[in-house]
């Protein structure tokens, strides 16, 4: 048995080159939990300040509502002509598409994952399913552009579609193939994931003492799932389905190959048109400073929107416990 | 309805509980009918999954060869080469994004879960999952008014294009990483404070050691989303077919870049490259997937 030689007493007190180490490590981590409220801050400050010249030129509700966008080449005055408005009826239209087309899709997803599948193959299945977020976004529009476009959705549902409904202001043709079904499509397959990792952890935590009550009144299993899990769940889903309508509204670069990029507003699901994001990362590359100024005044319009719904979104979502839908991010 | 129950009532006149209800037989056929079409609705979902992977390999695997990796690009009309500069530029750029988005994450994930107390730490908390959610290519325009021509004017590169990628990866890593230091149990600070260590040692020293696999699991899907990211880059790197290695001040081309760029070309050659370099990026990003997966489950696993 060894015995430890005592510790002289002063050893144990802190010397003069420790002993700041603590607050220092305190302050140093309050300031990098700061970063975030700052970034956002200066994200809203920069971009407003950058897209002011343009909406005072324009007025706030002409830049939205404005449907002529004529981009000018001046380096130090406003000589364009900015309306806003196609670009912001393109990204509702294509986010609406994705959110119906994905809304059913995600809720029997996220059932059956919890309720249905057998406890072997959960989380082999979901992780397929959450396999879909890690895909980068360009990925999928080449794959839209190339793939699915010329071989399911120019065959199998534009010109169906068309031939079906083509009397009909929202089918109306011709057909080109990119278009704003296309691009909802694509946006569908995209917010899957995310809107199925947060039903899911909806449903976890839903009252399991309820469930099995039902079960003891001798609900079917679809009854549990129709009249108990459903309804309780409800916050839940609406702020499910915003958070993936937030992601809808920013998708850049896989709605950009699809969506045709037409400067034209269509009133026609089957025809090209193009979204906020879309067209900033399209005309970016060859803008004068003007237009520069007049894609961060849609920049800026874009972020009101997708803030506002990620920001009730989650707060919607917060009640229920912290949904975070981590495995898609 | 009413004669069904009289006969099937038993002898002291109460309904049988084996007596099953006129609806019964609807509600299973409801019910098996309601399985099926779940059961549907979860084989289309995997469905866009494995068929991304297998037409993306299918185009893209003939291109993919030592040259890809280690050859310029030509002019898109012309076969050949590859996507070395854009290899070379995702690498630095990713390097640079790490090395600021990963400490900043840390450093906020300790103090929301060791210090942050109260209505300021609740409030980062909420704008950081918010910031999951804002579009990438808002980040990219707020880098280019910030630091590419605007308060300054760097220019186009590589390190205001690593800023915008590692404000995109700096949410993903400060959740994963929050959520990992409050796994860890209370009883081990505690015996590292009863051994005399001090705050900042103790969460050094114990807490974070602890909590690295989970973290690192966070970390490596952070890097999986940045490494693909196409619409900041296009607004911060803007792209270039030869190897930069300037840290600022000239263009700088990236993976993602490249593809985005020979896939809107009308040319053969260069949308072979372009899915050749979808194909490795796509390796790339399943790879540190699955990765983070493996060392997830493992460090679940001793944990249990």
């Amino acid at each position: 048995m060894s015995v430890l030689s005592p510790q002289s007493g002063p050893d144990l007190k802190n010397r003069s080159s420790s002993r700041f180490a603590d607050p220092m490590f305190r302050w140093l981590v309050t300031i990098a939990g700061t970063t975030v409220l700052i970034v956002l801050a200066l994200m809203v400050v920069r971009t407003v300040q950058e897209a002011w010249p343009i909406l005072q030129h324009e007025g706030f509700f002409g830049f939205l509502f404005g449907t002529e966008w004529q981009a000018g080449y001046s380096r130090n005055e406003i000589t364009g002509t900015y309306g806003a408005w196609p670009f912001i009826y393109g990204t509702i239209v294509t986010a609406v598409v994705g959110i119906i087309i994905a809304l059913p899709l995600a809720l029997a997803v996220a059932l059956y994952l919890t309720q249905l599948a057998p406890s072997r193959l959960r989380n082999p299945l979901s992780y397929t399913v959450e396999m879909l977020a890690a895909v980068p976004s360009i990925i999928f529009g080449m794959w839209g552009f190339f793939w699915l476009m010329p071989n399911v959705l120019r065959p199998y549902v534009l010109e169906p579609l068309e031939r079906a409904f083509g009397w009909f202001f929202l089918f109306e043709g011709p057909v080109y193939g990119t278009s704003y079904l296309s691009a909802g499509i694509i946006l569908a397959i995209m917010i899957l994931p995310i809107m199925t990792a947060i039903f899911r952890e909806v449903f976890a935590v839903n009252s399991i003492d309820q469930q099995y009550a039902a079960y003891g009144l001798g609900a079917t299993r679809f009854e549990v799932m129709r009249k108990v899990i459903l309804p309780s769940s409800f916050s839940g889903i609406v702020g499910g389905t915003m958070l993936g309508l937030g992601r809808a509204l920013g998708e850049t670069v896989a709605v950009l190959f699809l969506v045709g990029g037409a400067q034209t507003l269509s009133t026609s699901l089957a025809q090209p048109g193009n979204t906020m994001a879309a067209h900033i990362a399209n005309t970016f590359q060859d803008a004068s400073p003007e237009t520069v100024k007049g894609l961060m005044a849609i920049g800026v319009a874009l972020f009101i929107v997708t803030m506002t719904i990620n920001v009730l979104a989650r707060l919607l979502v917060w009640r229920l416990g912290r949904m975070t839908g981590d495995s898609a991010v | 309805m009413s004669t069904q129950l009289a006969t099937r009532s038993t002898p002291t006149g109460h309904r049988s509980l084996r007596d099953r209800q006129g609806n019964a037989p609807r509600r299973t056929r409801f019910n098996t009918f309601s399985t099926g079409v779940l059961t549907i609705a979860m084989a289309i979902a995997m469905v866009p999954l494995f068929l991304i992977i297998g037409y993306v390999a299918y185009r893209g695997y003939g291109v993919i060869g030592w040259d890809f990796f280690t050859q310029n690009e030509p002019p898109y009309r012309r076969e050949g080469g590859g996507y070395a500069a854009g290899f070379f530029g995702t690498l630095y750029i990713m390097l640079l994004s790490i090395a600021m988005a990963v400490p900043l994450g840390i450093a906020t994930a300790i103090y929301l879960v060791e210090y942050g107390t109260g209505r300021f730490a609740l409030v980062i908390r909420f704008f950081t999952d918010v910031m999951t959610g804002i579009p990438s290519i808002f980040v990219g325009l707020f880098v280019y008014g910030l630091l590419v021509s605007g308060w300054v004017t760097w220019g186009f590169g590589t390190f205001v294009a690593a800023v915008a990628i590692a404000i995109i990866m700096l949410p993903i890593v400060t959740r994963a990483a929050e959520e990992m230091l409050k796994l860890v149990p209370d009883e081990w600070r505690n015996a590292s404070f009863g051994l005399g260590a001090g705050k900042a040692q103790t969460i050094l020293r114990t807490v974070l050691p602890a909590a690295a696999p989970g973290i690192t699991t966070g970390v490596m899907l952070a890097i999986a989303r940045g490494i693909g990211e196409t619409a900041p880059l296009i607004l911060t790197a803007l792209g270039a077919s030869w190897i930069v290695t300037s840290l600022q001040g000239d263009p700088q081309g990236a993976v993602p870049l490249q593809i985005y760029d020979g896939a809107r070309q009308a040319f053969e050659a260069g949308i072979e490259r372009a899915f050749g370099g979808a194909l490795s990026l796509f390796g790339l990003v399943l790879i540190m997937v699955v990765g983070a997966r493996l060392i997830g489950a493992r460090a679940n696993k001793r944990k249990g």
